[in-house]
């Protein structure tokens, strides 16, 4: 990968196996340097490199979404705009500063790792996966409004109830038939994104008890690097949907956001 | 034996900082009407937003430069993916015949 390795080549390795530089090098073999990596930096890169491979077919994952959205947004944009005006941009707002501080934990929990600290490791990781739970909650009393309000696409979208015997969307010029498409894009959107931090919430419990059993210190903390890459991964999609979704229909002032 | 750049916390911290502060302006923004720039202003803010992350959180800048293609690469085939398709439906209706 990177220039400026002195490992040895398979073949002279071979050769030089009687000689006392293999001896040394063997004296220093890290246990966690598995076998088909020349050294442990080169370990690193290649895991890295690899993560980042996975990234980028996310990136076309999540993108497949945002092209829907880009497309009906582009071709229903009073939906999009009063649409949007329905989802509370406090809550979002709460949200992004919640995963914000989540990647800052979590980036301290790696260097943690580097500097050998297993306390910081322990106590940073423990917060990533509080940030994230929090964002989850949040989440969810989004998510159960919409529910309260008929803003679920299907059968009962826009039904009356009791608060709206009408249904909430009144405005015939604000698109309500459209509308149901703007709700079915953020459930999926939100939805996706949401169960990626159900995932890496899942991935940080798994490093937290690797990170208790004192597995990662400044030698060895790959795992902790590339599952702190997920985890921004998930951040910088949020950073996206924000304003996608909760500022577009911000400015639009209505009595009750119809 | 590692190769680590140990990034001092108080870098990461202003990273953090600067997150907070672009979040809290985007806010803001959005909040009052700029007509057609609303957008282009919240997407601006969230590049940059996505940039501090991916550059120091992630630690692109300190990454071989195999990985920064990569990561450079996944965002241009995203911008394939949406210039391709935006520009099916963008001149749908160009010509005004029928199965155009």
């Amino acid at each position: 990968m990177a220039s400026g390795h002195e490992h040895v080549l398979p073949g002279t390795h071979a050769v030089a196996g009687h000689g006392a530089s293999a001896h040394d090098d063997h004296a220093h073999h890290n246990p966690n340097l598995q076998h088909h990596f020349y050294s442990m930096e080169q370990q690193l890169e290649a895991s890295t490199f690899g993560m980042w491979v996975f990234l980028v077919t996310e990136i076309m994952f999540f993108g497949g979404m945002f092209m829907v959205y880009i497309l009906y947004r582009h071709l229903y944009p009073d939906a999009w705009m009063h649409g949007s005006n329905h989802l509370d941009v406090t809550l979002g707002a709460l949200n992004t500063g919640v995963l914000i501080c989540s990647s800052l934990t979590m980036v301290l929990a790696v260097r943690a790792a580097q500097v050998s600290s297993r306390k910081g490791q322990i106590v940073n990781l423990i917060l990533t996966i509080l940030f994230g739970a929090t964002f989850l909650v949040v989440k969810y009393f989004e998510y159960a409004e919409k529910f309260h309000h008929n803003l679920v696409p299907g059968p009962h979208f826009n039904a009356p109830t009791a608060e709206f015997p009408a249904g909430i969307i009144t405005d015939p010029t604000h698109d309500p038939l459209h509308q149901q498409l703007f709700f079915s894009i953020y459930f999926m959107l939100t939805g996706v994104h949401a169960a990626h931090m159900i995932v890496g919430i899942g991935i940080m419990l798994v490093i937290l008890a690797m990170a208790i059993r004192g597995k990662f210190d400044a030698s060895y903390y790959t795992p902790v690097e590339v599952s702190g890459l997920y985890w921004h991964f998930v951040d910088v999609v949020w950073i996206f949907l924000f304003p996608l979704l909760y500022l577009l229909g911000a400015h639009v002032s209505a009595a009750h956001g119809g | 034996m590692s190769s680590a750049h140990i990034t001092p916390v108080r870098t990461y911290v202003a990273t953090f900082v600067a997150l907070l502060i672009l979040t809290a302006i985007t806010y803001l923004v959005a909040l009052r009407d700029f007509g057609v720039l609303n957008t282009p202003i919240a997407l601006a803010v969230a590049f940059l937003k996505a940039s501090l992350v991916v550059i120091f959180f992630m630690g692109l800048r300190h990454n071989t430069p195999l990985t920064k293609v990569t990561a450079i690469a996944g965002f241009f085939w995203l911008l394939i993916l949406f210039g391709i398709t935006l520009s099916d439906y963008a001149t749908r209706g160009w010509l005004g015949v029928p199965g155009r």
